[in-house]
């Protein structure tokens, strides 16, 4: 089941940095699990060594909306990337590109990715670095705004959307089709 | 009937029904598993009471996070041999067919599948692993998934996606001798960026391309996510063929034919349509070194570190900063004597059969330099096999080189094969992000006889030079 995600109101990190693989967001020595959870305590495990690590300014504590450059989630398909970065309290990720695997864990695991142009990522990035600012994410809408006159439209991928805005359970929608499943295989065989 | 391309007539052959908005159930042929993403995905089907819907079509191995020493003792790392256990448990539960530690058949999931000849041409394949895109070196569409969609794929058989466009990657011309696939990816990579193919299916095409052994093409393949790609994909030939021919997994007989009638459709028709093309003429490529922390900040040997003061937008010049300081290079320097401590000859991307001998053949009758410690990861027990019976290992230790069992080893540094912080290696793996082969490790990537020739010499040297 995919936690449903509307309508979103956080504080916002930034993280101004390009091409942030999955190595980063989560380090291998925690792929070791058989669960899907304990992996928020390593999410940026070695850049949080770095007490001048953006995540680690006094401001981006209690941040559920995360803003970054392109690229973002490149890399390994590990899955545990996502689940760091939902479990340490992001709902929201804003960024003007995200590799597609890291795209499509996303979507399955209540974390939305918001895809905007350059301009307004830098836009919102500066404003980050005010102590308490926020954003509403709304994905029924497409829509970023603040409180300061900000909005910007993003087109979230469809499929990904219903997922997110029913929180469905993916499986359980696709066992439904188990007739054309079953008649593609008897075609196939 | 419209002109098509590799991509649209593999992918059109998979789709079960076409669901909204471009969105397609597609059929998976071959679904791949391994140790560490898959764990999460069998406690689900477990907790939700289904089954894996065609475990036939499922084959799982130990690679990730396996010592690659002795294999008759334990794992020593008791979270590491749980996850190996688990993955057991749940192929025997399951019915999935399993290549373990103990098996002759254990290796690098994407070097098994094309080994056994259960990677064919035509194939819509998936693995919970990026470098999925190996496989495309036979025509197939094979693609990396997160553990939500190998739990997907392991109940209905089936995976749920939006069809990525297509780009036509044209290589021209003919590689000079020294100069391989490793380094035509490279240099594409260096070329279009590590986000240049998002979004896309990469069709490798043109003479260089054809020029290529299988193995070769895998190289190129294997890397098709460092730019991004959904998938890479080359148009099956006689050499394909030639390699699937007699394969464990491959047809035999009357089946053979047919398959062949089957596979030689999956082509790109002369007048399809890409959606986006770039070229390359393979001829003006050299041996490319990467000197930052991502695949794409790569160069020719004979180029220097550059500076970043002289790159065109703010954003490259803020990465490259950060990443000449974690590579503890100054713009600059010339690439070529940058010295090493460590050598990596494995991964996926280049720990076959080929790459070993064509790293042998620098290292025969020569040593390790003093200061540099070097290790052979073969990608499957069944290259180290042969290998061995070639007389290889000989010539690698003889050379001062570790010979050791087959997995990803020093690629990821799960198992003990890890870098100390500010120890730079030379690697013929796939990725140099910071931290990826040890924290504060330093990669270069580079092919397998560059990095045969670096620990030689203990340092980054051009190959053709030897
Ligand atoms: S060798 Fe490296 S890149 Fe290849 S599957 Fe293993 S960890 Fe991934």
């Amino acid at each position: 089941m995919v936690k449903p995600f509307v309508r979103h109101r956080g504080k916002v990190a930034a993280l101004p940095r390009r091409d942030v693989d999955t190595d980063q967001i989560i380090p291998k020595q925690f792929l070791k699990g058989v669960e899907r959870t304990g992996f928020g305590s390593g999410l940026f495990f070695d850049w949080r060594a770095d007490p001048g690590f953006e995540l680690n300014q006094p401001a981006a504590q209690g941040a559920t909306i995360l803003v970054t450059g392109a690229n973002f989630g490149c890399g390994s398909s590990r899955e545990h990337a996502v689940w760091a970065l939902a479990e340490y309290g992001f709902r929201a990720i804003i960024a003007p590109s995200f590799a597609d695997i890291f795209l499509a864990n996303c979507f399955r695991n209540g974390v939305l990715p918001v895809k905007l142009a350059a301009n307004e990522v830098a836009m919102v990035t500066q404003r980050a670095q005010d102590a308490g600012y926020e954003v509403v994410v709304d994905l029924e809408q497409q829509v970023v705004s603040d409180d300061r006159g900000f909005t910007a439209r993003f087109s979230a991928d469809a499929y990904g959307r219903e997922l997110l805005l029913r929180g469905l359970d993916e499986i359980g929608r696709t066992l439904l089709e188990e007739p054309s499943i079953t008649a593609y295989e008897r075609s196939h065989p | 009937m419209t002109a098509r391309t590799l991509f649209d007539r593999v992918w059109d052959a998979h789709v079960v029904r076409a669901l909204a908005d471009g969105v397609s159930l597609l059929y998976v042929d071959l679904h791949l598993v391994h140790e560490v993403t898959s764990p999460q995905a069998f406690a689900g089907l477990r907790h939700a009471g289904r089954k894996v819907r065609r475990p036939e079509r499922t084959l799982a191995t130990v690679d990730h996070n396996v010592p690659t020493s002795e294999r008759t003792l334990p794992i020593a790392d008791p979270v590491a041999a749980r996850q190996v256990d688990a993955l057991s448990t749940n192929a025997r539960e399951f019915g999935i067919e399993l290549f373990d530690l103990a098996s002759p058949g254990q290796g690098i999931v994407h070097v098994i599948g094309p080994e056994l000849g259960a990677t064919q041409p035509g194939m819509l394949i998936v693995c919970g692993d990026s470098h999925t895109s190996t496989h495309g070196a036979f025509g197939a569409f094979a693609l990396g998934i997160g553990t939500s969609e190998v739990e997907h794929v392991l109940a209905t058989q089936c995976i749920v996606l939006s069809k990525p466009r297509n780009l036509e990657a044209r290589i021209s011309g003919s590689l000079e001798p020294g100069v391989g696939a490793k380094d035509l990816i490279l240099a594409l990579i260096g070329k279009i960026g590590t986000a240049g193919a998002t979004g896309h299916v990469i069709e490798y095409t043109g003479d260089a391309i054809r020029a290529l052994s299988m193995e070769e093409r895998m190289t190129v393949c294997n890397m098709s996510i460092e730019a991004g790609a959904r998938a890479g994909m080359i148009a099956p030939d006689e050499v394909t063929f030639a390699y699937l021919g007699g394969r464990p997994r491959a047809p035999q007989g009357a089946a053979w034919t047919a398959a062949l009638e089957r596979w030689r459709t999956f082509r790109s028709d002369p007048n399809a349509r890409y959606d986006a093309q770039v070229q390359l003429d393979a001829s003006r490529v050299g041996p490319q070194v990467t000197w930052g922390t991502t695949p794409g900040m790569v160069a020719d040997i004979k180029a220097r570190v550059p500076d970043p003061a002289q790159l065109a937008t703010e954003n490259e010049r803020e990465a490259a900063l950060r990443a000449l300081e974690y590579m503890g290079l100054k713009p600059g320097t010339p690439l070529e004597g940058i010295p090493i401590d460590r050598v990596f000859l494995g991964s996926c991307t280049n720990a076959r059969i080929e790459d070993l001998r064509a790293a042998a053949n620098i290292v025969r009758g020569r040593h390790v330099a003093s200061r540099v410690r070097a290790m052979v990861v073969p990608g499957s027990q069944r290259v180290k096999a042969q290998a061995e019976q070639e007389g290889l290992d000989r010539v690698f230790r003889d050379a001062g080189f570790e010979w050791r069992n087959a997995g990803c080893s020093m690629c990821l540094g799960m198992n003990p094969d890890v870098l100390g912080a500010g120890e730079r290696c030379a690697a013929t793996s796939n990725r140099n992000f910071e931290g990826r082969q040890g924290r504060g490790g330093r990669t270069h990537l580079m092919s397998p006889v560059m990095a045969a020739a670096a620990a030689i010499e203990g340092h980054l040297v051009d190959v053709r030079a030897w």
